[in-house]
């Protein structure tokens, strides 16, 4: 809550009188805000009637938390980050002299003994500490685990730095493989390993790249070629009803249907892409939302298709290329083939592979039409309009094949979805689901696909932990529930880091095209206000 | 024709909601050229400060005419609302006044699913009927026009004359107008620009607040998810009308008030809303900038 108050007052002020008028000037907003919202619930009684319950307490325990928070950031916060600056300057370390700071080898050493003394105590925490402190004692375990490989990473930064995208694409081919090793030492069984690692593979693995596509995907919409869209969730939805539909109906099967899911969503890229080739801006994005809209009601309403609400389920799973099913049923099912015990993660295991394989492609793709004529023009578009039609290029052409690549990994996405759900209903596919995509790739610095790849990882792995902090039950009582607060605080990262990083994670804008030497141009020279 | 009179009626009513709304779209695109995503929250939150003013009027007096009642709850949701959006403005769009163009929206795509959440966590995530508070209705000639409908539309009438005084003869208004057209030198002249921005805020959200109390006591049931499709509805109608025009966005939202519900009464109730969109899609391919919307004009 930033007041700003006249600077005359501020001469005289010393940060403590500062605070402390900030300090109130915030609780007393805060008031104003809250008194009615979180003074007083709506609820219903027995005979339905709205009542209202009174909660002043907890109103009181908001504004005064409200109050410390910005007394603790106006009175010590920023002088700490103005010194912070000047120290950084004068030692030359820039931003890292406070992460050289925060990971130190004997807080290191302090973290891998708490990890190795819980993990040890495991099993006997709950008959130990109780259920309560069991819990605490959980939590601090993953943020120990969370601290001392930061720390490495941290120790091989230049390293990790010089070689991102090999190492990144290692990791996440092993990453099914560590998990499944790992949790079958910790249980002491392979199939155990194998049930363990089904959270793991598909809540964080498969989730987090299918975002990953996706935002990749609206990448060459928005971070390339600059046309706002804001309803790319429909190519999305394009794509699972394609497979949905025709893989229930005429029992195709997926490998034929991936790519004509692509190939529909591109259609109906095309098809929204001409209506709006002379819309710019705003115009654009509202337009391009409103065919979003169109098609969710679409879905809803088209009842003998589409199965309304309700959705379609039954969706057919993916085959290993035609060799082996993932059906427990099937004669060729892959437990029956190998003839090992049969579980369910093999398929996620799977789709993990299958998915980032199509991620993969995604940057493959992306990264050559960069290079191609179009890529380039897709670009020129971005930065000029006028500029990149005075040169010759035919925008019609640039902007419709933008729509239509763009749409086309959504579509793949798409079909993966529904192939991983086994069920699509209109419910996937709200504006929220644009707006995450969209937030996801100006989070990541427009047009970089490592950032993006960060946001999306950050964004969505962020809110998969919340479901995991049940722990936080015995603190606030049965009745809390963190899934609740998912979005709220989801929202509220969007803001943080949107304010703190205001041009994304990496935001650097390099020209893919030189004349004669390569220069990257720093995000904050380029031109302002042409997204 | 008695039909049809009918459904003019019913889409009148609905287009001055939307038009209410849509004033404090384009008003603050007009101003800093953001699309403010969280208006229609904001809207959702007038509706449910006026929905918790109604319970606590109910609670305290054992009867209260229907007039103050409603007065009330406008004027406590208008200064709620107002002090919502004036806080969002400071904290989430004003760092990043001259920022590139996508990172406000983005600022306010989080506000709004923090509001509508927030909303959501502290008043639970059921339906909110309250009891009718108006429900005399006229037949004249075998329309029937309810009072909640002419009160809508008196309530939208009023308070659109206040607002054009507002912006056309005083001196905040020539403020703001000049900061639309102009921000540095507005600023030059020594228009504190901060500050009229952030009444711009204020304003905007004043009539969607008293939008929220007109939609809480037409359809008698808020719930927090209800900021989005009138909100979107709204911005279409400030696109549609031509955006940063007032009359536009009054216009548009009239507009779309009365395909919705010519649509809904002629075709078929499932595809207003298809209705609505395509028909903004439309309009827009043959005047790119709404219809009364000025050209932009191209300067290399």
């Amino acid at each position: 809550m930033a007041v700003t108050a006249s600077p005359e007052r501020d001469i005289v002020a010393t940060p403590m009188q500062r605070a402390t008028r900030e300090a109130l000037y915030a609780g007393a907003i805060a008031l104003g805000l809250f008194v009615l919202f979180i003074g007083l619930r709506t609820d219903q009684n027995i005979s339905n009637e709205l009542i209202l319950v009174q909660r002043w307490l907890l109103l009181a325990v908001v504004v005064v938390l409200t109050m410390a928070g910005r007394f603790l950031y106006v009175a010590y916060g920023q002088p700490f980050l103005a010194n912070q600056q000047i120290v950084d300057v004068a030692t030359g370390l820039l931003p890292e002299s406070v992460a050289t700071r925060f990971f130190r080898l004997p807080y290191f050493i302090a973290a891998i003994a708490t990890v190795a003394v819980l993990v040890f105590l495991a099993g006997s925490l709950d008959g130990l500490l109780g259920p309560g402190l069991a819990g605490y004692a959980r939590f601090l375990r993953a943020l120990a685990i969370i601290y001392a490989l930061a720390s490495v990473l941290f120790y091989f930064r230049t390293f990790i730095h010089a070689h991102f995208s090999a190492l990144g694409i290692t990791a996440l081919a092993l990453y099914p493989v560590i998990v499944v090793l790992v949790l079958a030492l910790y249980g002491g069984s392979v199939a155990a390993g194998f049930q363990g690692s089904l959270k793991w593979v598909d809540n964080f693995g498969i989730q987090i790249l299918i975002y990953v596509m996706l935002a990749w995907g609206l990448n060459i919409v928005v971070g390339l070629a600059g046309l706002l869209d804001l309803g790319y969730v429909a190519f999305y939805a394009v794509g699972a009803y394609a497979y949905a539909l025709l893989g229930t109906q005429y029992g195709l099967s997926f490998w034929i249907l991936l790519p004509a899911a692509g190939a529909m969503a591109a259609f109906w890229g095309v098809l929204l892409g001409f209506p709006v080739l002379r819309l710019r801006g705003d115009y654009l994005a509202i337009v391009t939302l409103a065919f979003g809209e169109i098609i969710r009601l679409v879905l809803i309403n088209w009842r003998e298709v589409t199965n309304g609400s309700a959705g379609i389920s039954g969706i057919p799973k993916v085959t290993f290329f035609g060799l082996m099913t993932f059906n427990v049923s099937d004669p060729n099912y892959i437990a029956k083939v190998f003839d090992i015990a049969t579980s369910s993660a093999y398929y996620k295991i799977f789709l993990y592979y299958l998915i980032l394989g199509l991620c993969l492609l995604t940057a493959f793709v992306t990264i050559r039409l960069r290079r191609m004529p179009v890529g380039r023009a897709w670009e020129a578009l971005r930065e000029d309009e006028i500029a990149c039609r005075s040169l010759g290029i035919n925008t019609t052409t640039t902007k419709l094949t933008a729509f239509a690549t763009g749409a086309m990994f959504g579509g793949f996405a798409g079909s993966f979805f529904a192939a991983r759900q086994g069920f699509v209903s209109p419910e996937s596919f709200i504006f929220l689901e644009s707006a995450i995509i969209l937030a996801i790739v100006v989070l990541g610095g427009m047009g970089s696909l490592v950032g993006i790849a960060v946001a999306a990882m950050v964004m969505i792995g962020g809110t998969e932990v919340l479901r995991e902090l049940d722990f936080l039950k015995q603190v606030f009582g049965p009745d809390f529930t963190p899934e609740l607060y998912r979005m709220l605080l989801f929202g509220m990262a969007m803001v943080i880091v949107m304010l703190w990083k205001p041009r994304g994670f990496v935001g650097s804008r390099e020209p893919t095209a030189f004349l004669k030497e390569s220069r990257a141009v720093s995000g904050s020279f380029t031109k302002e206000g042409h997204g | 024709m008695q039909y049809f009179v009918q459904q003019l009626i019913n889409g009148l009513t609905l287009g001055s909601i939307y038009g209410l709304i849509a004033i404090g779209y384009t008003m603050v695109y007009g101003i800093i050229g953001m699309i403010n995503f969280a208006h229609g929250d904001i809207f959702m939150i007038g509706a449910f400060a006026a929905l918790i003013v109604f319970l606590i009027l109910g609670a305290l007096f054992y009867s209260v005419p229907v007039v103050i009642a409603l007065l009330v709850m406008m004027i406590v949701a208008m200064l709620l609302t107002s002090m919502y959006n004036w806080t969002i403005e400071k904290v989430a769009y004003r760092p990043l006044r001259g920022s590139f163009r996508l990172a406000p929206l983005i600022t306010a795509i989080g506000m709004s699913i923090a509001l509508s959440n927030f909303v959501q966590v502290t008043q639970g995530p059921r339906n909110k009927p309250v009891p009718p508070m108006v429900s005399k209705v006229y037949n004249i000639e075998g329309i029937s026009v309810s009072l909640k409908q002419i009160i809508i539309v008196l309530v939208t009438i009023v308070l659109l004359a206040l607002f054009w005084y507002l912006v056309n003869k005083t001196s905040l208004g020539r403020a703001q107008r000049a900061c639309e057209q102009d921000r540095k030198m507005a600023a030059l002249l020594g228009i504190d620009v901060d500050r009229t921005i952030s009444i711009t805020f204020i304003m905007g959200a004043a009539l969607a607040a008293v939008a929220g109390t007109l939609f809480l006591m037409y359809y008698g049931v808020v719930v927090f998810s209800d900021g989005f499709t009138p909100g979107v509805k709204a911005f279409t109608a400030a696109v549609l009308g031509g955006i940063g025009s007032l009359p536009g966005a009054v216009l548009g939202g009239l507009m779309i008030g009365f395909i919705e519900s010519m649509w809904s009464a002629y075709f078929s109730i499932d595809y207003k809303d298809v209705a609505a969109f395509s028909i903004l899609a439309i309009v827009l391919i043959f005047l790119p900038s709404g219809i009364l919307g000025r050209p932009e004009v191209e300067k290399v």
